[in-house]
C-alpha cells in the first residue's frame, strides 16, 4: 500500500504498489484478498480507477454498510501495509482510445472504472469523443469531482453531473435520476455508433440501460456492469 | 502462504454455512445480479426454446407447451465467480435430461444462447443425470427477468455465467467452442469447488 486518499465521506482511494503488474485495460478490476491470523480469508473484486499509464495501481473503495471487507479498507489499512491482488481480470467492460467514441454513465461508485477509461483518454492526450453522465446523490458524495472538472476543458470530452437529492447553491445542471429525456440531451444518440459503458448499483443500471434500448441504441453496443447493495 | 493481513477479524459464519462455501466465496442473502449488457425483454407469446445443431431430431417448444411439460422443485446453493454465493435457493423447472431424451444426441459439448446474444459452453455431461434444468420458477414466484426470466438454465455445479439467463436455446456441437465470457479471460470449465475462475486456473 503506497498511499490512501479521502474521496468521499464514505470512499477511499488506495494505490497500491504490485510488484510484477502485467498492466491493465481501463474498465477491468482486481480481486483483494485479506487474510486472517487463523487463516481465514475474505475475497472481493473491486474496479481499477487509474489509467493503465500509471505507475501505481489505485482502487477506490466506498464503504458498503455492514460489510466485510470495505470497511478494513476504508478504515483500518495504512501505507504500507501488505495486501494480496490478483488481477487484472474483466475483458468486456473495457475501452482503449483505439476503440472509439465512447458514452461513459455512472451512477455512484459506478463511476471507477469509467474514470479510469477518462484517466486513461487524458494519459494519452486523445481527443477521441467522450460524453461522461455522472450520477450522484449530491455535490459532497460525487467521486473525482475536481479531477473530473479539470478535465473538462479537454477537447472532444463533455461532462454532465445529475445529483438526485441535493444540489449546490445556484445549480444549474441535472438535478433528478436519469431519464429519456437527459440521456438525449447528453448524446451522442444511437446513431453515433459510441460504445456505451454503464456502471452503478443494480436498479440504476437496469433502468439506464432499457432507457437506452428504447432510445435505439444498439444492445449490443452497451456495456453494462451491475453492483448489487450486497458486497462488501 | 498469503500475506496476513494487519488487523483483519473478517466475519465468520457457523461452521455448517462454511463447509457449504466454495473456496474464495462469500455468503449474501438477497440475489445480486450480473449482467454484461442490458436486460433483454420478450414477450412470451415470442418466446421458444429451440435445441439443434447435431442432434438426431432439432425441436422447438413454444412457451404454452414448454410450461406444459413436468417440471422438477429442487432446493440448491448457488455460486457466482465474482464471489457471492447464496445457500439453499429452490427452484422449478425441467430438467435437461427430458429434453435430452426427446431430441437424441451423441454430441459431446453444446452452447447454451440467449435474448440478448449470449452464449455460453458446457459439457453434456455436466448437464445430464440431474445436473441441469431450464428453471422458470424462483422460490414459488415466476423468475424475474432480471434474474433471467421468463426462463434460464441452471447448472448449480459451476459458476453460475454458465446458468445462461433469458435462455432460448441449446446448440449441440462435436467441439467444445468457448462462449462469450469463456472467450473473455474467464474459465473454460468453471467448478467453484476447484476454483476454476479464470484462464489462468
Amino acid at each position: 500500500m503506497r498511499e490512501t486518499i479521502e474521496e468521499t465521506a464514505h470512499a477511499r482511494t488506495l494505490a497500491l504498489d504490485v510488484p510484477g503488474w502485467p498492466g491493465h485495460r481501463a474498465g477491468q478490476h482486481l480481486d483483494v484478498r485479506l487474510t486472517a491470523e487463523d487463516g481465514y480469508q475474505a475475497e472481493r473484486s473491486y474496479s481499477i480507477a487509474s489509467a493503465p499509464e500509471l505507475d501505481a495501481v489505485e482502487l477506490t473503495v466506498e464503504l458498503v454498510d455492514d460489510g466485510e471487507v470495505s470497511p478494513y479498507l476504508i478504515e483500518e489499512v495504512i501505507p504500507g501495509d501488505v495486501i494480496e491482488v490478483r488481477g487484472p481480470v474483466g475483458g468486456h467492460f473495457t475501452w482503449s482510445v483505439d476503440d472509439g467514441r465512447v458514452l461513459l454513465i455512472g451512477g455512484g461508485s459506478g463511476l471507477v472504472p469509467l474514470m479510469a477509461m477518462l484517466r486513461h483518454r487524458a494519459a494519452r492526450a486523445s481527443t477521441v469523443e467522450a460524453r461522461l453522465l455522472a450520477s450522484a446523490r449530491s455535490e459532497p458524495d460525487a467521486l473525482y469531482r475536481r479531477e473530473i472538472e479539470t478535465l473538462r476543458p479537454q477537447e472532444g470530452l463533455a461532462v454532465d453531473w445529475t445529483y438526485t437529492r441535493a444540489t449546490p447553491a445556484g445549480w444549474k445542471g441535472f438535478a433528478r435520476r436519469v431519464d429519456a429525456e437527459m440521456l438525449a440531451a447528453v448524446g451522442p444518440g444511437p446513431s453515433a455508433g459510441a460504445r456505451v459503458f454503464v456502471c452503478g448499483p443494480t436498479p440504476f443500471v437496469e433502468s439506464v440501460s432499457d432507457l437506452l434500448v428504447d432510445a435505439g441504441y444498439d444492445p449490443a453496443s452497451i456495456h453494462a456492469e451491475r453492483f448489487g447493495p450486497t458486497g462488501g | 502462504m498469503p500475506p496476513v493481513s494487519r488487523g483483519f477479524l473478517g466475519r465468520r459464519r457457523d461452521a455448517a454455512d462454511a463447509a457449504r462455501l466454495p473456496p474464495g466465496q462469500y455468503l449474501v442473502e438477497d440475489f445480486p445480479v450480473l449482467t454484461a449488457g442490458p436486460t433483454p425483454h420478450s414477450p412470451l407469446d415470442e418466446w421458444s426454446l429451440t435445441i439443434h445443431g447435431a442432434v438426431d431430431e432439432p425441436k422447438s417448444w413454444t412457451w404454452e407447451e414448454f410450461r406444459a411439460l413436468e417440471t422438477e422443485t429442487f432446493t440448491v446453493d448457488i455460486h457466482c465467480v465474482t464471489k457471492w454465493s447464496k445457500l439453499g435457493t429452490t427452484w422449478t423447472g425441467v430438467p435437461l435430461d427430458a429434453l435430452l431424451e426427446e431430441i437424441g444426441t451423441e454430441a459431446d459439448y453444446l452452447t447454451a444462447w440467449s435474448d440478448g446474444g449470449y452464449t455460453t459452453n458446457l459439457a453434456v455431461e455436466d448437464v445430464s443425470d440431474g445436473r441441469a434444468w431450464i428453471v422458470h420458477t424462483f422460490e414459488g414466484e415466476p423468475l424475474e427477468v432480471e434474474h433471467g426470466g421468463p426462463a434460464r438454465l441452471l447448472v448449480p455445479a459451476l459458476y453460475l455465467w454458465k446458468s445462461a439467463k433469458w435462455v432460448r436455446g441449446l446448440s449441440f456441437t462435436e467441439e467444445d467452442e468457448p462462449g462469450f465470457w469463456e472467450a473473455a479471460g474467464y474459465h473454460n470449465h468453471g467448478d467453484p469447488w476447484r476454483e476454476q475462475r479464470y484462464w489462468s486456473d
